[in-house]
């Protein structure tokens, strides 16, 4: 028996023109959005476990109303029920105060066993709510599993590294973040799309979780992006031509970039 | 504005279908085609991702949903980069199963309808006959009484993914000539005195196979018959609107796609030092593309929306589902041929996505009632005698 609460994000489409808010934080509102492609093998992985044994996925979204849709996506592709944050007050929140929501819905959900997350998200791409809500919520972290095996109530997961390979377990609650090599996720088949529509999603504020305003938003930021800018287009290569001695060529060039 | 086209689940099943066929179709469609056939494996990825028991009823095994959601599926499959040969390799059950499902009859549900949508079995339809496929009433495929079965005796031709099935929907004539002698039969190709040939040679539908089928003295159990004794005809004939507009469907899909494809070509190839598309002459051929596909597809999708109606009139749907066909067939030819012209020598290659349409569309006004024979039902259907 697992019951598993999923943390999606809605995160504008990568495909598409994304912008920045007058505040440098990444426009939510004005343009097309989707749930994190990362945030889909946690979907995928919450569900394999209660299939193979049984639960319930809730998946968990803090977001503009727009992040519905991740929530939507989410439930069609068969996850049980959902919980949407939606407060003004929220918008511009950096990873910390993110967390405190996360972790406050999360206590008020109550009845979970895992907490599971993708990897990073496609926008931010900071990689540490899993951790700080971890710490939060007094919880072990199983962080980017790349494999996992339950057995009893105990998880054991495999993390790979560049130099080595980590095999880490844990028991009774936990949070767990997911890489993209953990499974292959499905997509929405016409009846689940059917389904979603039947499956309850429950909207709370930040007074329902009893945070108050001062403790989200720009104002309680602990970091602030002062500036950005587009990265310069990458310059053309250079072209070693090879007269017998593109070896050396090549490593004249690797030595003086300090490579090797 | 939110049409029936543009429903959120709709918007989603068209995003799932899309990424379906990305990921599970196009990147191999090239070796099928040289295959000759789709792999089984095809269609239980299908089954698993809900592709392959669209528009049957959950009751069966189908995953639900109506018309306008198959519509949109095929859309989405053919504007993602499938193509209209695999829809019939990989949706023959699609003729193949429909007569069986309306029967209602329990045993052949579970046993050919429950298996084909789950992805397990594959089965075909055989009407047309070496004599003759456009006058099915003329049938020649006989099946005689003797107690408990029928025995067949005939030869089918063009089938469909006969090499692969695993149970053909056989029309024979268990009667005196004319429409009221013929029946449906399913016949397992097991059985002793079934074969199929090798696939055919064509010109397109390359990924999806096709035989000729032998039926010498094979015995088949009474209780496959789909529905009554000679109640075959009216069973094919009622088939065959949702059939036609499948293909309707199929042919404007395949000219989106190759519009889609000459747009971007006519963006980037450059002669004479500006892109195709700085030439008026160019931009006013692809205009002429887009009215024939968006023309063909709204008169086809309104076909398909009036047959949703509950008092929905069936001579009016047959009537219309021939001029859809005939319409969207035409705009596809049309549109084929000048994607292949915008393209130059890449698009007599076989890399071109465009040939592969160029030549499987050409079926299309062939197949599911030619062009003329659809003419006629409408001359028929409109009272235009003299
Ligand atoms: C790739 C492929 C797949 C097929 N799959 C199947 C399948 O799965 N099951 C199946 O049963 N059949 C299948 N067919 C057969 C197809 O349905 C027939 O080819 C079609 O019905 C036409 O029959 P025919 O080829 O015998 O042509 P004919 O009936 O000989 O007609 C030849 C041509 O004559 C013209 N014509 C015919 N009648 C008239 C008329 N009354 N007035 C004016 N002109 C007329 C038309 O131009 C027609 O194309 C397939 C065919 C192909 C090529």
């Amino acid at each position: 028996m697992a019951n598993i609460v999923v943390l999606v994000k809605y995160v504008p489409d990568a495909t598409g023109d994304r912008t920045f808010t007058s505040d440098n934080t990444v426009d939510r509102v004005g343009v097309d959005g989707l749930l994190s492609e990362l945030d889909e093998y946690a979907v995928e992985e919450a569900l394999k476990v209660v299939e193979a044994g049984d639960g319930e996925v809730t998946v968990l979204t803090v977001g503009p109303e727009q992040a519905a849709d991740a929530v939507r996506k989410a439930l069609q592709i068969g996850a049980h029920k959902g919980v949407h944050v939606l407060d003004d007050a929220i918008a511009g929140s950096d990873a910390a105060a993110t967390s405190l929501v996360l972790a406050k819905a999360i206590e008020k959900i109550a009845d979970y066993d895992i907490v599971m997350t993708g990897l990073a998200s496609t926008d931010g791409a900071m990689s540490v709510v899993p951790a700080m809500l971890a710490e939060r919520l007094g919880l072990p972290q199983l962080t980017f599993a790349s494999e996992l095996t339950i057995e009893g109530d105990t998880i054991r997961i495999r993390r790979d590294g560049d130099a080595a390979t980590e095999t880490i377990e844990a028991s009774g609650k936990m949070v767990v973040s997911v890489t993209d090599q953990i499974n292959e996720p499905r997509y929405p088949s016409f009846k689940g799309i059917m389904a979603a529509k039947k499956k309850p999603v429950e909207t709370w504020s930040i007074a329902d979780l009893g945070i108050e305003a001062s403790q989200v938003g720009t104002a309680a930021a602990w970091t602030k992006v002062l500036s950005f800018e587009p990265r310069p287009p990458r310059t053309a290569g250079e072209i070693v031509t090879d007269e017998g001695d593109g070896g050396t060529k090549l490593a004249e060039y690797l030595a003086s970039k300090k490579f090797v | 504005m939110t049409t029936p086209w543009t429903t959120p689940e709709r918007v989603a099943l068209r995003e799932s279908v899309t990424r379906f066929a990305q990921t599970e179709v196009v990147p191999h469609l090239r070796d099928w085609e040289d295959d000759g056939r789709v792999p089984r494996e095809l269609h239980r990825a299908a089954a698993a991702a809900g592709v392959l028991g669209l528009g049957f009823a959950e009751s069966v095994g189908g995953e639900g949903g109506d018309a306008v959601d198959v519509t949109t599926q095929t859309e989405a499959l053919i504007e993602a980069g499938a193509s209209s040969g695999l829809c019939a390799a990989l949706f023959t059950h699609g003729i193949a199963l429909p007569h069986v499902v309306a029967s209602g009859q329990a045993d052949l549900v579970e046993r050919y309808v429950r298996p084909t949508l789950a992805g397990e079995t594959i089965g075909s339809l055989a009407v047309t006959e070496p004599g003759g496929g456009s006058d099915v009433a003329a049938l020649t495929t006989r099946a005689r009484r003797d107690g408990d079965h029928l025995v067949v005796d005939g030869t089918k031709t063009f089938i469909t993914s006969g090499t692969r099935a695993d149970f053909v929907t056989t029309a024979v004539r268990t009667g005196g000539p004319g429409h009221d002698g013929i029946s449906l039969l399913v016949v397992d190709t097991d059985l002793p005195g079934f074969t199929a040939s090798r696939p055919l040679a064509k010109m397109g539908w390359h990924c999806s196979d096709t035989a000729e089928l032998a039926y010498d003295g094979v015995r088949v159990p009474v209780s496959n018959l789909v529905g009554a004794e000679g109640s075959g005809f009216v069973a094919i004939m009622r088939q065959f609107v949702s059939e036609r507009l499948s293909l309707a469907v199929q042919a404007y899909s395949t000219a989106q796609r190759c519009l889609d494809l000459a747009v971007a070509h006519a963006r980037e190839r450059e002669t004479f030092g500006r892109p195709l598309m700085g030439r008026q002459v160019v931009r006013h051929q692809l205009v002429e593309m887009h009215r024939l596909t968006t023309t063909a597809r709204t008169y086809t999708r309104s076909v398909v929306e009036a047959g949703l109606a509950p008092d929905a009139d069936p001579m009016r749907q047959a009537l219309d589902a021939s001029i859809a066909k005939n319409d969207a067939v035409d705009a596809c030819k049309q549109v084929v041929d000048q994607a292949v012209q915008l393209f130059g020598g890449a698009g007599y290659l076989r890399d071109s996505e465009v040939e592969r349409h160029y030549r499987d569309s050409r079926i299309l006004g062939i197949g599911g009632g030619a062009d003329e024979v659809l003419s006629d039902l409408a001359a028929k259907l409109l009272g235009y005698a003299a």
